[in-house]
């Protein structure tokens, strides 16, 4: 150890680590995820461009000052009023609403039953089960909407079982329909959903349901007063986790849906691809951005709190 | 009976200091105090440790003792003060540098190693040549009784075992200073009494000093040659057990350490009495180290207590009648509640030393309760 | 004692077969020797033969794999470091804005990520391909490592860490001696959702590409958007035998080396 130093005070010793481990992430985070945010709202203030790149007007440093100046007075909100006028665009945001919120219900009507068993079978089959659950997730997104694809061709199985039992006298049509879209989504999102509320379940204390039983509360009473209410930020986990990214959702409709009245997540990709028009497409996306900021500083919240519970 | 809030005085240093010579003071703690979030932890205290010995911390819990150790360790920055070692300020030295060592009160075994792996884990870290570890690990196994122990990992150990490799992991450093945060918490009171005795055996035997914190008084006065007692971040008294037992500084340290009654009075004109108590005036032995007027209490243990069935002699002259409320019978001694005529309760325990079937007190008879000057204290704060 | 009711197992069964039905389906369809859907015309592993054959796909799945192993190791170190910080340092400044940032990416829509990092890319003038796949990958990685190995660190024993400092390990050493071992299944399950993620992803990759850097899904999708094929049957059934088969003996594996639990 050192030998004692006649100064009056050494400073106490601190880690210099922690600055480190939190620096790194912090500025790649910065880096790749609020930095391109801040690109896209500039973005939606330009103008399209036959050039490269595809928008007007560029920030050029080497222009100084004056090149600073004219850049700012080449923004324009023009983008954001092509969207209020054209009916385009607000139908793909209520259609995008629309099936989020409907899926999101469907999803807690079909996961709930479904996680609420999962958390009441034995502790060892429970790990099987949760495997099972979560399986399909690895395999590819993309290959379980292709899967769905086959399914429900005009002559796919789905028809042919439906035909097989005179269910129906033809063969409805599957692919190309809002139908679709909503298999698909269920499909896809269900580990979504199920996961967390399985999380939240099976931490359930048995003794409070058998605590109610005791005080007289009959089985659907006790599920209503303790159960749902103790599950609740499971619930809250899983409607937001399916919520917010089915609304941008663009691959299941794309594959699944019709071109009438596309999803916002279909309505970006064609801006931004189809017509090549990348400032549009990022006034679109900033719009979807701030409608999804309230649920996604909740969904925050939400995971924060549960992190610092425990 | 009086709220027993501790007095305004100033923190104690050390209230007794070794009369050996050649024992000196190893960790000094200088005015430290620490807080969390404006809650105060450590207030301004101050203390010596000296080589070789056994301290106890004392306290409630949330008395700050913890925190205390966790600093000397080096888990926590004090706000204020500073603590020495050897002659050397730890402040700017890494727990991971200190030649202090911590046991854990959970343990804090590492479960992927075995037992051999957790002793010599901090062996390891020295640098020392595997020889040498190897050997010195054997050593700490035989010492704790670990022999046939070292290959098998934490999780299939019992609670004691746990324990010892806790200790030996620690020991086999050979710190200066050895810290342990309430190591028998997790243990049967069996498992408790054998530890306890096997741990002063080995602290005396290797001439370490060890710090260990506890709630626990009768562990405190049992394995301790020195107790501090702690309480909201400060040292309300310092010094042997017996020191603390029977010269308690104050009402607080009386009452927290064993039973006590407590009469409240004025010291009386002639010095040697105090007046206006519940129980008439009382006389003391020797001369009261306050002005007469003053407030004060006299501090009875209740196994100081008499009780006789008729008035006692004169001679033994601090008495009081009252009726017995309350009896506890514990085997080897009585405790019993007595209420006296202000209303009050005042406890007096009896051994059982004659015979099976002595006639006992029962509920609701009078009774006299009396002490001896010598076997009270005047306590002023 | 818990009670499996019937309506619970039903619930239970009625959910697997949902899940698993289609991925049943289409690769009993992987082996149909007729090219329609509608008709059954024997068995046959014509289209895995042809598979081998096709040098833009097998391309193509290699360099997603590629990327997936940069991504998801870059994920993991990244995605180790934000786990430790919020639990480990308490409240240090930013903490809110940090947690933010790591949070909104796993709800954020892909369409809007993949948008904003190609917007990124081309504003600073990088050359888009492998390496702005990878960067893309790798942040949206980051973000479901940090959840998963938070989720483990929050249960993890952080006396353990100040026993091994007491004995005279530094930080640092303590990190790799007793922290990372014992959290180590955690990192590894999060690099494999990292690589699972990588590996799958369409849109960001999309977005994010370059010439020469076609991912499998970029190349699976140009093929499916025009309808059902009987080759992309076969691919997607291997990728789901591929990955069925790593995940159960990723489970089987660290059922049989016992979990290294700590003593409660």
């Amino acid at each position: 150890m050192k030998p004692t130093i006649k100064k009056p005070k050494r400073r106490p010793w601190r880690p210099i680590a922690p600055k480190l481990v939190v620096g790194i992430p912090y500025a790649w985070l910065i880096a790749f995820f609020l930095v391109p945010f801040l690109i896209v709202l500039k973005i939606s203030l330009s103008q399209s461009a036959i050039a490269q790149p595809p928008y007007t007007p560029v920030l050029t440093l080497a222009a100084g000052l004056h090149g600073i100046r004219d850049f700012f007075a080449g923004l324009s909100i023009d983008n954001y009023l092509l969207l209020a006028s054209d009916p385009l665009y607000l139908l793909s945001y209520v259609k995008s609403v629309e099936i989020a919120a409907f899926s999101t219900i469907i999803l807690l009507a079909i996961g709930y039953p479904i996680a609420y068993g999962m958390a009441r079978t034995p502790r060892r089959i429970q790990a099987v089960l949760v495997l099972l659950v979560v399986l399909p997730f690895w395999t590819s997104f993309l290959i379980r909407i292709y899967a769905w694809m086959n399914i429900l061709q005009h002559d796919g199985p789905l028809n042919q079982l439906l035909m097989a039992l005179h269910i129906v006298r033809e063969p409805p049509v599957w692919l190309a329909t809002d139908t679709a879209i909503y298999i698909g989504i269920v499909y896809s999102y269900l580990p979504f959903m199920v996961l967390p509320l399985y999380a939240t379940l099976e931490k359930l204390d048995p003794s409070l349901l058998e605590a109610a039983a005791d005080l007289g509360c009959p089985q659907w009473k006790t599920f209503w007063l303790v159960t749902l209410p103790l599950s609740a930020p499971g619930v809250l986990a899983g409607v937001l986790l399916c919520f917010i990214p089915i609304i941008g959702e663009f691959v299941i409709p794309d594959l699944l849906g019709g071109s009438q009245n596309p999803m916002i997540g279909q309505t970006i990709w064609t801006e931004f691809f189809g017509n090549k028009d990348w400032p549009t497409a990022s006034a679109v996306a900033v719009v979807l951005v701030c409608l999804l900021v309230a649920p996604i500083v909740i969904f925050q919240h939400q995971a924060l709190r549960t992190a610092g519970e425990n | 009976m009086q709220s027993l809030e501790p007095g305004h005085g100033p923190a104690t240093m050390t209230d007794w200091t070794p009369s050996d010579a050649k024992t000196r003071s190893l960790l000094r703690v200088e005015r430290l105090s620490k807080r969390f979030n404006g809650t105060v932890a450590v207030e301004q205290l101050s203390l010596d440790i000296y080589q070789g010995e056994f301290f106890a911390l004392l306290g409630p819990s949330g008395c700050g003792k913890t925190t205390l150790l966790r600093m000397i360790a080096g888990f926590e920055q004090p706000n204020a003060g500073r603590i020495v070692l050897d002659g050397i300020d730890l402040a700017p030295v890494p727990p991971h540098r200190r030649p202090v060592n911590m046991m854990f009160q959970n343990y804090a075994l590492f479960p992927h190693l075995n037992v051999e792996a957790n002793i010599a884990f901090g062996l390891k870290q020295e640098g020392l040549p595997r020889a040498e570890i190897a050997q010195r690990v054997a050593d700490m196994l035989a010492l704790l009784k670990l022999d046939n122990l070292g290959r098998r990992k934490p999780q299939e150990l019992s609670g004691g075992q746990r324990q010892r490799v806790a200790l030996a992991r620690s020991l086999v450093k050979r710190p200066r200073v050895l810290l342990l945060d309430e190591p028998m918490a997790a243990l049967d009171k069996k498992l408790r009494d054998e530890t306890r005795f096997e741990l002063m055996e080995l602290q005396r035997r290797l001439g370490l000093t060890f710090i260990i914190v506890t709630h626990d008084q009768s562990e405190a006065m049992i394995v301790a040659d020195r107790i501090g007692v702690m309480d909201r971040g400060r040292l309300i008294q310092v010094g042997p057990p017996p020191q603390i037992y029977e010269r308690p500084n104050s009402r607080w340290i009386a009452d927290f350490i064993g039973d006590v009654n407590l009469f409240e009075g004025f010291v009386g004109n002639d010095g040697a009495s105090v007046e206006g108590t519940a129980a008439g005036r009382l006389r003391l032995s020797g001369k009261i180290d306050a002005k007469p007027g003053v407030l004060v209490w006299v501090a009875v243990r209740p196994e100081r207590m008499l009780i006789t069935r008729d008035r006692p002699p004169t001679e033994v002259e601090n008495s009081v009648p009252g009726t017995v409320a309350e009896i506890g019978y514990l085997g080897d001694l009585s405790i019993y509640k007595l209420r006296i005529a202000d209303g009050s309760i005042v406890k007096a325990s009896i051994a059982h030393t004659g015979r099976l079937t002595e006639p006992r007190l029962s509920a609701d008879e009078r009774v006299w309760l009396s002490f001896l000057p010598e076997a009270a204290i005047v306590l002023t704060r | 004692m818990r009670k499996v009711s019937t309506f619970n197992l039903a619930a239970i069964g009625a959910g697997m077969a949902f899940l698993y039905l289609p991925i049943v389906i289409l690769v009993i369809y992987s082996f149909n020797a007729s090219r329609l859907v509608a008709v059954w015309g024997g068995w046959t592993t014509h289209w895995y033969a042809e598979l081998v054959n096709d040098a833009p796909l097998l391309e193509s799945a290699f360099i997603s794999v590629r990327v997936a192993l940069v991504s998801a190791s870059a994920a993991t170190i990244l995605g180790t470091l934000a786990a430790l910080a919020l639990v480990r340092f308490g409240r240090f400044r930013f903490r809110l804005g940090f947690a933010a940032m790591i949070y909104a990416p796993l709800v954020m829509p892909e369409v809007i990520t993949g948008l904003s990092m190609l917007l990124l890319f081309v504003a600073i003038a990088i050359d888009r391909g492998f390496w702005t796949i990878a960067i893309a990958h790798t942040t949206l990685g980051m973000c479901f490592v940090t959840v998963i190995v938070q989720a483990r660190l929050v249960d993890f024993d952080s006396s353990l860490e100040e026993a091994a400092m007491d004995l005279g390990a530094s930080p640092l050493r303590t990190f790799f001696l007793i922290t990372l071992p014992l959290v180590l299944p955690a990192v590894a399950a999060a690099w494999m959702l990292a690589f699972a993620l990588s590996l799958d992803d369409l849109v960001i990759a999309s977005f994010t590409t370059g010439p020469g850097a076609t991912t499998l899904p970029i190349r699976i999708y140009s093929e499916v958007r025009l309808g059902v094929k009987p080759e992309m049957n076969a691919v997607c059934s291997l990728m789901v035998a591929v990955v069925g088969l790593a995940v159960i003996t990723a489970s089987l594996f660290a059922k049989l080396t016992g979990a290294r639990g700590e003593p409660r």
